[in-house]
């Protein structure tokens, strides 16, 4: 039987109940959220179970509301499950001040680089990451460019002597 | 590294040597580094650094209107551009729930093919090249060009190509466009199989890439493998097949899969989709050229809030003018939403996150970028090979630092 989104829902609701929150259905794809402690419990459950087999994970990123007080940051998960091929996508949200996420990357190998990037970029504390340091920007950055606060920089700056690339 | 390596009683140095291979090295065909650990010849150890060319594409993409991505996208993988660029019109058209004419979805598959054609033969020749046989690079080479040609015909531009618009294209294909495309068709397969027999069965060849750079197909799903990486290991996903855009789901193609996921696999399954693209492109043709009359002159779809309005309306009609000065000025809203839209990038799968709140431009875009996500296993891969077999790994496996870094 082919696997359908009311199968993944009920799934997941006998398995947890209440705790996955969030049942959404944006342009056809399962969206579902949960607490922030629970992330790896509902991974695991996701790849394990024999029905859902959610073992691809296609793509990890964060995304920053500073409006939503004390959950500020939700890292998305975008899982596929090849055999049926169906994707859902699962949120968690953690507090800025506070981010610590426990890291998949025991469950995928593919997720060491992507929370290294969300790391860097949002600056997500992967509790558990083998590795967890900047990869696209420089070590010693002191800030997390992608949170919103962080403008891009005036195209108009004056102070910025830089003749070597052309910008004085 | 070194804990890979029993090291006798008291010595005082490590008995690895440590090779930096990149950021600028001529093997490295990009800007990355790999810090590659060797005992003698053979590797104990890689550590990959990305993050050279950084060009904060996401940042820049959260203060652009929707036409102003497309030329960040051009800037990922560089050698297939094009794909890129559809697959941020597509992904557009999608959140803005846009259905596309046919012809459109054709003119397009001929386009996303022959980026695909010119892609792989640049890997595929470049694994030659890092065996030592450069004459087929050379060689082929000419074809690239003439793929570049009809790039230049239809949009202007040759490799950051910005071909297309959310709708459609800027204009409709020229004469000139088909009749090179017609040569291509042409002559391109001659050429293939001459390639072909340069590589396929060389012992030289066979030799420096059969059990190079393996990986299982369990592995490879584990490293978030797609495209012709993973389906030289055995995986026949293709998002062509298995999520279906710009009209893929009529036609009826093969997906080529390997078995080993050693370079020579990845090799061959480079090699059958430039056929199958060929194929795709032939038969994308033969539906273009069935459309007769007005139906012949559809080149974009009904979309004027995103799509510019023609030159000379925009002087003589006010609704034209209107619209042309709300696009250009970056004054359309998106629609709230949040979409993941995948395309088959002639790497892999080429996914954009899209989050939009109903402001101007993307209020959160994410690039999945399949290099940056397949380029973790290298040191899996190249472990326990020899130096030369790191070389050729990195080139079958088609690292492009522009899609590396975003």
């Amino acid at each position: 039987m082919a696997l359908s989104s009311e199968i993944i829902k009920q799934k997941l609701l006998d398995k947890f109940g209440e705790e996955i929150t969030g049942w959404e259905e944006p342009y056809g794809m399962i969206t579902f959220s949960s607490n922030k402690d629970l992330n790896l419990k509902v991974l695991q459950f996701l790849y394990d179970d024999p029905e859902l087999q959610f073992r691809f994970l296609t793509d990890l990123c964060a995304v920053h509301y500073p409006e939503k007080k004390g959950e500020e940051i939700a890292v998305v998960y975008h899982l596929h499950n090849l055999v049926d091929n169906i994707r859902i996508r699962f949120k968690i949200n953690t507090d800025i001040n506070q981010p610590d996420v426990f890291s998949a990357t025991a469950l995928y190998a593919a997720a060491n680089w992507m929370e290294r990037e969300t790391f860097d970029f949002y600056g997500v504390n992967f509790i558990g990451h083998p590795n967890l340091k900047r990869i696209l920007n420089v070590d010693d950055m002191e800030y997390f460019p992608m949170r919103k606060e962080f403008p891009l920089e005036d195209q108009t700056r004056l102070d910025k002597d830089d003749e070597m690339f052309g910008r004085n | 590294m070194s804990e890979h390596v029993k090291l006798p009683e008291g010595s005082l140095e490590k008995q690895t040597t440590t090779l930096n291979l990149g950021p600028t090295h001529p093997a490295t065909h990009g800007v990355f580094q790999n810090i590659i650990e060797l005992d003698g010849e053979r590797i104990v150890g890689a550590t990959q650094t990305v993050g050279y060319i950084h060009r904060a594409f996401e940042k820049i993409a959260e203060h652009r209107p929707l036409y102003q991505i497309t030329p960040l996208t051009d800037r990922m993988n560089y050698c297939s551009s094009p794909i890129n660029n559809m697959g941020w019109h597509i992904t557009c058209e999608r959140l803005l729930g846009v259905k596309t004419p046919k012809r459109v979805d054709y003119l397009r598959i001929i386009i996303m093919e022959l980026a695909r054609i010119s892609d792989h033969l640049i890997c595929n020749s470049i694994v030659g090249v890092d065996s030592g046989a450069y004459t087929g690079f050379l060689y082929v080479m000419q074809y690239r060009e003439l793929i570049y040609e009809i790039y230049e015909e239809i949009c202007g531009s040759r490799l950051t190509t910005n071909i297309g618009r959310i709708g459609g294209f800027e204009r409709n294909f020229t004469n000139t466009a088909f009749e090179k495309l017609e040569k291509f068709i042409k002559e391109w397969p001659i050429v293939l199989e001459e390639f072909d027999n340069l590589f396929k069965r060389n012992r030289i060849f066979m030799d420096r890439t059969i059990g190079v750079g393996p990986i299982s197909a369990e592995r490879a799903l584990n490293y978030g493998f797609t495209g012709p990486n993973l389906r030289a290991a055995g995986v026949d996903y293709d998002v062509r097949v298995h999520t279906p855009y710009s009209s893929y789901e009529d036609f009826d193609f093969t997906i080529p899969v390997g078995s080993t996921g050693d370079c020579y696999d990845r090799f061959l399954v480079r090699d059958q989709e430039m056929w199958q693209s060929l194929y795709l492109i032939k038969e994308a043709y033969k539906k273009v050229q069935d459309f007769k009359g007005a139906d012949a002159e559809i080149f974009h779809a009904d979309l004027p809030d995103y799509y510019l309005p023609d030159k000379k309306d925009v002087y003589t009609k006010m609704e034209a003018l209107i619209y042309h000065f709300k696009i250009v000025m970056g004054e359309i809203d998106i629609p709230a939403g949040e979409i993941y839209s995948p395309v088959e990038g002639a790497n892999g799968e080429l996914g954009f996150y899209l989050v939009s709140d109903g402001g101007r431009t993307p209020y959160r875009l994410h690039f999945r970028r399949p290099c940056f996500i397949y380029y973790q296993a290298y040191s899996e891969l190249t472990k326990g090979g020899m130096l030369s077999d790191a070389i050729i790994t990195m080139s079958s496996l088609n690292l492009i630092a522009g899609e590396l870094d975003a």
